[in-house]
């Protein structure tokens, strides 16, 4: 096995509507930003990945499809989808595929454009049609019983659910690529239309139109490409279940007992102090509260302690979410790799006005339908 | 005997697709002044009919555009015998036509013939439709001329 970079990134200017451009367009300029980051072309690619959720666009066979923009042009092109982890599967698979040593640099890419369809109707496909698609499908409801359970068990509010909201949000701000640039109040969070109880129309991400390109390269190329490359420390995913009925609704076991497999394999026992920077899956304001004590940051419970406490603030000792996170931005397809994108610019220092400052260790998630989680965790220093 | 249920359903999904950046002029083109547009890789020269913001081969913007045909040369045809809702009229004939200027081929309908008298080489025109509204059916139909 051979050890394994993201060399370059590159991300659209994401936002709610990109009817200026078709999704083949829009890869494009993703893919060309990232090549533009790696000072690669085209040429220097030897395979390309890519991933959406077909029924968004409507549009099946997305490989073949935007092969005009996507650069895949007789070259070995494949396409992983695997629902709202989609994005972290990609970032996976392009760790797979060139730590294999079968490709040396493979370009990755995230995309959707939400705008063309019902999200709701088209999540819904990815559920079981003669069980709970007509009972407990798309993306809130499965959320909303989640928080519940949360609330009830620790005698959680939604106002520490909205304090989280503010954190995500502000940080946006200074993320040129983020959909929503707005900081809200923990008032405006309270006070949101309600969609299904606790969750609210501010405590839930947007539906974003988006790509995000990412380059992987090998130890063979890696150093060549890029200054200082983020490396892949490692990977782990755990799927859970079949039926809604079937989840644990606390802890997110997913995402716990795939963090547990790759702290024990990096030798990580504290992970809110050995690591510097997350970048999560949180598509709602509670699992900023709870899945972090799935990821051993705090105690069954304590998360919202955490957060009010600023230690996950820009600023603070483990800051979480600089891009904005999922509540500021969500391309669905894309949101995985964005996030893999974001923990890699913050440790080549080419995170702009984001940047954190000496960052060797990140993490990044990402979260599907069903609960499942993907987890990579990503290095400034090159793996022994 | 075992009885094997089935669920009935159906999935209902609306979508409306952004034409993007290149068949939205491509598209104006047609409606507004009756042109059919081509847009041409700056790398490789090779120009595109329907438009393509870029090059898939080349990986470089085609963002040199100009007016193509709108005399063309008839490289293939066929003629779908049966009836579907898919057609507009009945037996419809169908061309692969090579515009003047450009190097794809542009798929389209024929009319004004019929399948005994089309050749492959014979030069055609477009016939615009009389009501346009940014479509590829803004051309009617193309016309054999020799």
């Amino acid at each position: 096995m051979k050890r394994t970079a993201i060399v370059g990134c590159g991300q659209t200017d994401h936002n709610g509507n990109r009817f200026d451009v078709t999704g083949i367009e829009l890869i494009h300029e993703a893919v060309s930003r990232a090549l533009a980051d790696a000072e690669l072309t085209i040429e220097d690619i030897d395979g390309v990945v890519i991933g959406n959720m077909d029924h968004f666009e409507g549009i099946n066979g997305v490989e073949l499809w935007s092969i005009s923009g996507n650069g895949g042009i007789l070259k070995p092109t494949i396409k992983l989808t695997t629902g709202g982890t989609t994005g972290s599967t990609l970032a996976i698979g392009g760790y797979h595929l060139t730590a294999s040593g079968l490709f040396n640099k493979l370009l990755v890419i995230g995309w959707e454009k939400n705008s063309e369809s019902d999200t709701t109707g088209a999540i819904t496909t990815a559920f079981d049609p003669v069980w709970d698609r007509l009972v407990f499908a798309g993306a809130i409801s499965g959320l909303a019983v989640e928080a519940s359970a949360y609330m009830k068990k620790f005698g959680v509010t939604e106002k520490d659910a909205a304090r989280a909201v503010i954190r995500d949000r502000k940080h946006a701000v200074k993320n040129p690529h983020a959909h929503l640039r707005r900081e809200v109040t923990i008032e405006e969070v309270l006070r949101a239309p309600l969609l299904s109880d606790p969750i609210k129309a501010l405590d839930i991400c947007p539906r974003t139109d988006g790509a995000c390109a990412v380059i992987f390269a090998n130890e063979d190329y890696a150093e060549k490409i890029c200054p200082k490359p983020a490396w892949i420390s490692g990977a782990a995913n755990r799927h859970p279940y079949a039926y809604l009925g079937d989840v644990d609704w606390y802890p997110l076991k997913s995402l716990a007992l795939a963090s547990q497999e790759l702290y024990a394999k990096l030798g990580i026992k504290e992970p809110l102090k050995e690591i510097n920077l997350m970048e999560l899956y949180t598509p709602y304001s509670f699992a900023n509260l709870s899945w972090i004590e799935a990821l051993g940051l705090a105690k069954p419970g304590e998360g919202a302690k955490l957060i009010w406490d600023g230690v996950t603030d820009a600023g603070g000792a483990l800051p979480i979410n600089l891009s904005g996170g999922v509540l500021s931005t969500n391309p669905i397809g894309a949101t995985g790799l964005i996030r893999a994108a974001e923990c890699a610019h913050q440790i080549m220092g080419r995170a702009g006005e984001r940047q954190a400052q000496g960052v060797k260790k990140a993490l990044s998630t990402g979260f599907g339908g069903c609960f499942w989680s993907d987890i990579l965790i990503y290095g400034s220093e090159k793996p022994s | 005997m075992n009885e094997i249920l089935t669920h009935p359903s159906r999935i209902k999904v609306p979508y409306t697709w952004s034409a993007g950046e290149a068949l939205s002029r491509f598209f104006k083109a047609l409606r507004d002044e009756q042109k059919i547009l081509g847009s041409r890789c700056l790398k490789c020269r090779k120009v595109y009919v329907p438009p393509k913001k870029t090059c898939g081969t080349c990986f470089v913007e085609c963002s040199e555009w100009l007016e193509v045909g709108p005399s063309g040369t008839l490289v293939s045809f066929s003629q779908a015998s049966y009836p579907s809702p898919a057609h507009r009229v009945l037996k419809p004939l169908f061309g692969l036509i090579r515009l003047e200027g450009s190097d794809t081929s542009f798929l389209h309908m024929l009319g004004e013939t019929n399948l005994q008298s089309l050749k492959i080489g014979v030069k055609v025109l477009p016939v615009f439709a009389e009501k346009r509204t940014g479509s590829i059916l803004d051309i009617a139909y193309f016309k054999v001329v020799s």
